[in-house]
């Protein structure tokens, strides 16, 4: 069967795969990594949202083969329990989730954001989790918690 | 797989990974096999109206809270605590909590209702005072004091006056109460509460953050297979054939059929997935629902009605009074998904003489009866435990998943995770019912309501009936009990108002088109938009200010506070609706709304600005305004971020969601053709708690969903002079209503 050698969170991680097409989030979840949720499988809904070389990226879109050579960031892999990403002790703080199923995809895609851009208007954050669905409502939470992430009071 | 690894391994584990929570303890080294056989080996005492059956002290000092209603994400797994450990008498780090396992936790009933607290938490509550007596006693024998000069406090019992106390493990650890919960044992005075009322933090929260919470979706056990069951394209159809060759090509591809229940398993998810897209099925033609355009029509002329008055108040008077004005107007809410972010997801494992399932199920109790009576088992060889899913609101398709995962466990003989797809999960789960409301009434010149008739069709519910039939069971021919639960959805019909004459009408469907079941706030949100939209409509009619209106109207001293409470927050200036300007190209309004949740429960007044567009019909929420009132509140911040998610999940409800269908399916399966709310459509929030320490504590998860749709058409009238009646109001819904209001 094919490997694919995968870096994910710092490691190197060689998965076989008989199918090349076989979405990242499956992998993922494979090797034990099941904070990347599945959601719709199509790219609508952002709980599989990992960074690929810093990039927010849905895992169901991204393909074992094209996942290759690409450092692969889980939610994980963002911080040390010891020492959480500042993103996480806000949403943390915030008390952001509820269900928390959409909460890793929401974090790595404010990651993605605060890695661009150290102070984002609240309009950026908006923006950059319009394609992360949350059916409980923790909106406003969310948004609360990137503003103090980046230093910022919403 | 491994015949001797034993169903109670995996339990443990379960019990490890997810269902035991602890709050501000590490688990590490907990023997929870302890809590299957009881501290003294005998089994967990289950029946509610003993303390054994909530309570356990440990012989390391903390106490175990066993909590047969589950957490969901609204915050049990601290309030409870926050309840049990405030009662005995310790600290809240102190406690070890589980939930929600029919070996461990007693059948408090379904989490549902928003009855969590109201009225699991206070047997709780009651169990620890109970509890708190009894160990004041035995401390009272030990030390030779009367119990009155002795206070139980930090874990142990002391003299009042002074000197050692005896820790609770030395009073009683190892050994049961054997006590029944005492409806006289003393509560707590509110006045000295340290740990309720206080906005302690989620202990899930962190789990949640930093990838290490166990999802229904992450769990696993040995041997564990993974399935997706397919689905038929009509509804009812039937399978006449399969192709098992068109998935030849996938290595270690199981097809199961049982009549009409299809499955494919494999080792791996991924090769589930194309499975369940290569196989070849052929199935019957079936188009039994419906047309969705005639649904209302269909509704109304049903002639299988029964007929019920729910409510029957007062006379009108006759003729009406000078000046009257007498209105009628037709309100529509539609079939609504959960809309759950994950698809349902289970595992089962199935044997010959028993069976466990891991479920995400807001009904442990009730799905064990089910599950026992469909896989033909002793109740008692049936054990449900819970692990919490993608957020439900009711009845999402956790149950169908589980006993998909159930079927196919038996048919295979290996333990199986079923896994719904998005398609599966807006296609099949159970869906929020349709609702048909007239109202019609009277207002006097003074404003007062003269009268008022509401009648409102709508799926009955079938008394007795435990759950809805499962979709997998329909599916293999395993008999069920049938009938229709869409909850509580005829309350809140009447206006909270005084009037002459009160009506409420309700005309029982005997069927609905989509599999109907509880949604969050099941029918307030539908009757609390008719009603209160009524009694804006009365209210403009009469030349009232909205929220003067109201107040007129009411003599509830809580009702007027969250009411005055939520115009403080609003900035609300008084005038009649609509605003001079309605025909501004951004035309601009607020509305306001209010309900007495089940006309005995939370209060919630709410209100909002708005902006519609007149060119796109789009309409903007800038502002939402909340003020509300549930009595005694155990966690302040778990609380807000209930009234802020059900603000939320109703919004979105009310501007976008309506399941659609063609005569053999739905047609809303994904995010493009069911839309929910997203970050960019989230108004500013701000939301006032009446804390009434004095009173019960009411529930929370609900009550607001109810106010939202009226506030919004109020706000909309206000803005644009048009009145919106059915749900969702959509842009080309406005634009249509803007049109036929200028023409």
């Amino acid at each position: 069967m094919p490997k694919y050698n995968l870096r994910v969170n710092g490691s190197v991680r060689t998965v076989e795969s008989a199918d090349a097409d076989k979405p990242l989030l499956y992998v993922l979840r494979g090797l034990g990594l099941t904070a990347t949720k599945f959601g719709c499988g199509v790219g609508q809904c952002g709980a599989c949202t990992v960074l690929a070389d810093g990039t927010a990226v849905r895992s169901c879109r991204m393909t074992i083969a094209n996942a290759q050579g690409k450092a692969i960031t889980t939610l994980e892999g963002l911080g040390l329990a010891s020492k959480p990403h500042p993103i996480q002790t806000a949403f943390i703080n915030e008390q952001v989730p509820q269900c928390g199923y959409c909460t890793s995809g929401m974090i790595m895609s404010a990651a993605a954001l605060l890695s661009e851009k150290r102070k984002p208007s609240e309009g950026d954050i908006r923006l950059a989790l319009d394609g992360n669905l949350c059916r409980c409502g923790s909106h406003v939470r969310a948004v609360r918690a990137v503003m103090a992430a980046s230093g910022q009071r919403g | 797989m491994n015949a001797s690894v034993n169903t109670s391994r995996f339990s443990r584990r379960a019990v490890l990974k997810g269902s035991a929570l602890t709050v501000g303890f590490v688990l590490t080294g907990l023997r929870t096999s302890a809590f299957a056989q009881g501290a003294t080996g005998v089994s967990r005492v289950l029946d509610t109206n003993e303390v054994d059956a909530f309570l356990a002290v440990n012989g390391d000092g903390t106490v175990t809270v066993f909590c047969g209603k589950v957490d969901l994400g609204q915050g049990l797994r601290i309030a409870i605590p926050q309840i049990a450990a405030e009662e005995l008498g310790i600290g809240v780090d102190k406690i070890k909590y589980v939930e929600g396992d029919t070996a461990l936790t007693p059948n408090q009933g379904r989490t549902s209702g928003s009855n969590s607290i109201q009225r699991g938490g206070m047997q709780i509550r009651q169990a620890a005072a109970t509890a708190r007596k009894a160990l004041i006693g035995l401390a009272a024998q030990r030390l030779n004091l009367k119990p009155e000069d002795l206070i139980a406090t930090g874990g142990e019992v002391r003299p009042k006056a002074g000197g050692a106390g005896i820790r609770f493990a030395s009073l009683i650890a190892g050994r049961q109460f054997n006590l029944k919960l005492d409806p006289q044992a003393p509560l707590k005075d509110p006045a000295s509460y340290t740990i309720v009322g206080k906005p302690l933090p989620r202990p899930d929260v962190p789990l949640k953050c930093n990838g290490t919470a166990t999802y229904i979706h992450d769990f696993t056990v040995p041997g564990m297979q993974h399935a997706r069951v397919i689905r038929p394209p009509a509804i009812g159809a039937t399978l006449i054939s399969v192709d098992e060759a068109s998935v030849k090509n996938l290595p270690g591809v199981k097809v199961v059929r049982i009549k009409n229940f299809l499955a494919v398993v494999a080792k791996d998810e991924w090769t589930t997935v194309r499975a369940a897209r290569v196989l070849r099925a052929q199935w019957s033609e079936w188009s039994g629902l419906p047309a969705q355009d005639t649904l209302v029509a269909t509704m109304r002329a049903d002639p299988e009605i029964t007929n019920e008055t729910l409510v029957t108040k007062g006379t009108a008077s006759a003729p009406l009074p000078p000046g009257a004005k007498q209105l009628s107007a037709s309100y529509f809410w539609p079939m609504q998904s959960h809309g759950s972010i994950g698809p349902s997801c289970a595992v089962a494992d199935v044997r010959t003489d028993e069976a466990t399932v891991w479920t995400a199920s807001q009904g442990m109790h009730d799905n064990r009866v089910t599950f026992a009576r469909f896989l033909d088992l002793p109740l008692e060889k049936v054990r449900l435990i819970y692990l919490e899913g993608s957020g439900c609101y009711g009845m999402n398709g956790h149950e169908d998943a589980a006993a998909d995962a159930a079927i196919v466990s038996r048919a295979i003989g290996r333990p199986v995770r079923v896994q719904w797809s998005r398609e599966d999960e807006l296609g099949f789960d159970p869906k929020g019912p349709p609702q048909l409301i007239d109202i019609s009434g009277a207002v006097g010149a003074d404003g007062r309501i003269l009268d008022w008739r509401t009648e409102m069709w709508l799926p009955q519910t079938t008394r007795g009936l435990l759950n809805i039939p499962l979709l997998g069971p329909e599916a293999a021919g395993i008999d069920q009990v049938h009938g229709l639960n869409p909850g509580q959805i005829a309350q809140n019909g009447d206006p909270a108002y005084a009037a002459d004459s009160i009506q409420v009408i309700a005309h029982w469907l005997k069927s609905a088109p989509l599999r109907p079941a509880p949604i969050r706030s099941p029918g307030k949100p539908a009757n609390c938009f008719a009603v209160e939209s009524f009694v804006d409509e009365l209210a403009a009619a009469a030349g009232f200010d909205p929220v003067e209106f109201r107040l007129r109207g009411l003599k509830d001293p809580r009702a007027i506070e969250v009411i005055k409470r939520t115009a403080t927050l609003m900035k609300w200036q008084a005038r009649p609706s609509p605003e001079p300007d309605i025909s501004a190209a951004v035309a601009r309004g607020r509305g306001v709304s209010f309900i007495h949740y089940k006309d005995s429960e939370t209060y919630v007044a709410l209100a909002m600005e708005v902006a519609v567009e007149r060119a796109s019909g789009r309409i903007t929420v800038n502002r939402v305004a909340c003020a509300h009132d549930c009595g005694q509140i155990i966690n302040p911040d778990g609380l807000r971020a209930q009234v802020e998610g059900g603000i939320l999940q109703t919004l979105s409800r009310v501007l976008l969601e309506e399941v659609k269908f063609d005569r053999s399916h739905v047609l809303s399966v994904n995010w493009s053709s069911y839309p929910i709310l997203r970050f960019s459509d989230v108004p500013d929030l701000e939301i006032d708690l009446v804390d009434r320490p004095n009173e019960p504590p009411l529930g929370a998860g609900e009550a607001a969903c109810a106010t939202v749709g009226a506030a919004l058409a109020n706000a909309v009238y206000d803005a644009a002079g048009v009145r919106l009646r059915t749900v969702p109001f959509t842009p080309e819904r406005v634009k249509a209503a803007l049109n036929s209001n200028a023409s």
